[in-house]
């Protein structure tokens, strides 16, 4: 096992590499995480409030 | 020019978000669990290099981030081209989602580059460069992408402008190819695409090219998920939107 960790003698390299990409695809993830949920509360805060005025149009049938 | 039906369809935001909503799932489940095969594949099971040794293991992971931030710059070029040809605001919406994630895998492949180099070549970055200074070009590109775009107070206007500089700067995408090809470059030369066969033996190439898949599923992933709150929040009130899930589920 410390033989698969140390690759070599350059495990600091291969597992720092590793770490970054596993990072970034982290953090990308909770990013677009946070950003839908926010822009679907936005979305739904905006429903609400013009739920009330918004009516529909009378149409009025020309005979 | 007629355009099929489905094209026309990628026009409208509920249509894209509900297609979004159907293909995230399995594009996230299958890039993930690639990525776990590949990871092990790559860092456990292959044989190390008669060269390098290995270090060389970062190959399963660098150039993916490399291509995948490519891949992100042509998928914004041509979203870009698509609204400011055909005025779709879900194209618009496509460039914009595509611009953070490969700021994102073009720092990830400047960093992983960097840690490779320090072993191989003995150094982590060389000015002058061409490989390294195109790639960190690009890296300024989707920045310079999203400034731009923040200048803007009016959406549309920010995607005719920002459109045009995502076309034109494309043409760095097939330099950063062929770089390490027409300039002398401490970056080794092309691994798989290249003429003739790879110049890898396949008990490499196979998680080379599972990690190739998994990055490009995993990036197409984030790209929807992103592109989903992108139209939500362009289209505001708009009715479609009040019959979604009330939790908008993940």
């Amino acid at each position: 096992m410390s033989e698969f960790l140390s690759m070599g003698g350059d495990g600091a390299y291969v597992w720092s590499a590793y770490g970054i990409t596993l990072a970034t695809l982290i953090i990308n993830a909770w990013l677009v995480r946070v950003k839908r949920g926010h822009a679907l509360r936005r979305a739904r805060e905006l429903a609400t409030q013009t739920e009330a005025p918004r009516k529909q149009p009378k149409v009025h049938r020309v005979q | 020019m007629r355009l099929p039906r489905w094209f026309h369809q990628l026009g409208s935001p509920p249509h894209v978000y509900r297609l979004a909503d159907r293909l995230a799932p399995w594009l996230g489940t299958l890039g993930c669990a690639l990525l776990a095969i590949g990871a092990v594949w790559g860092l456990a099971i292959a044989p190390p290099d008669y060269q390098q040794d290995e270090v060389y293991r970062i190959i399963y992971i660098h150039p993916q981030t490399a291509y995948v931030a490519m891949m992100a710059y042509v998928v914004m070029a041509i979203a870009s081209g698509v609204g400011y040809i055909w005025r779709l605001k879900v194209a618009h919406a496509a460039a914009v989602s595509a611009a953070p994630l490969g700021a994102w895998f073009t720092f990830c492949a400047l960093c992983t580059g960097a840690i490779w180099g320090r072993p191989t070549w003995g150094t982590y970055w060389q000015w002058g460069d061409p490989r390294i200074m195109f790639e960190t070009l690009l890296l300024f590109q989707f920045l310079g992408y999203m400034a731009l775009r923040s200048a803007f107070d009016d959406r549309d206007k920010a995607d005719k402008v920002t459109a045009i500089l995502a076309v034109v700067g494309v043409v760095n995408v097939p330099i950063i190819h062929y770089s390490v090809e027409w300039w002398n470059s401490l970056h080794q030369g092309p691994t798989i695409m290249r003429f003739g066969s790879p110049a890898m033996t396949a008990d490499m190439l196979w998680p080379f090219l599972t990690m190739v898949l998994a990055f490009t599923l995993t990036f197409y992933w984030l790209l929807l998920r992103r592109l989903q709150a992108e139209i939500v929040e362009r289209e505001g009130d708009a009715r479609w939107l009040r019959e979604l899930a009330p939790e908008g589920a993940q």
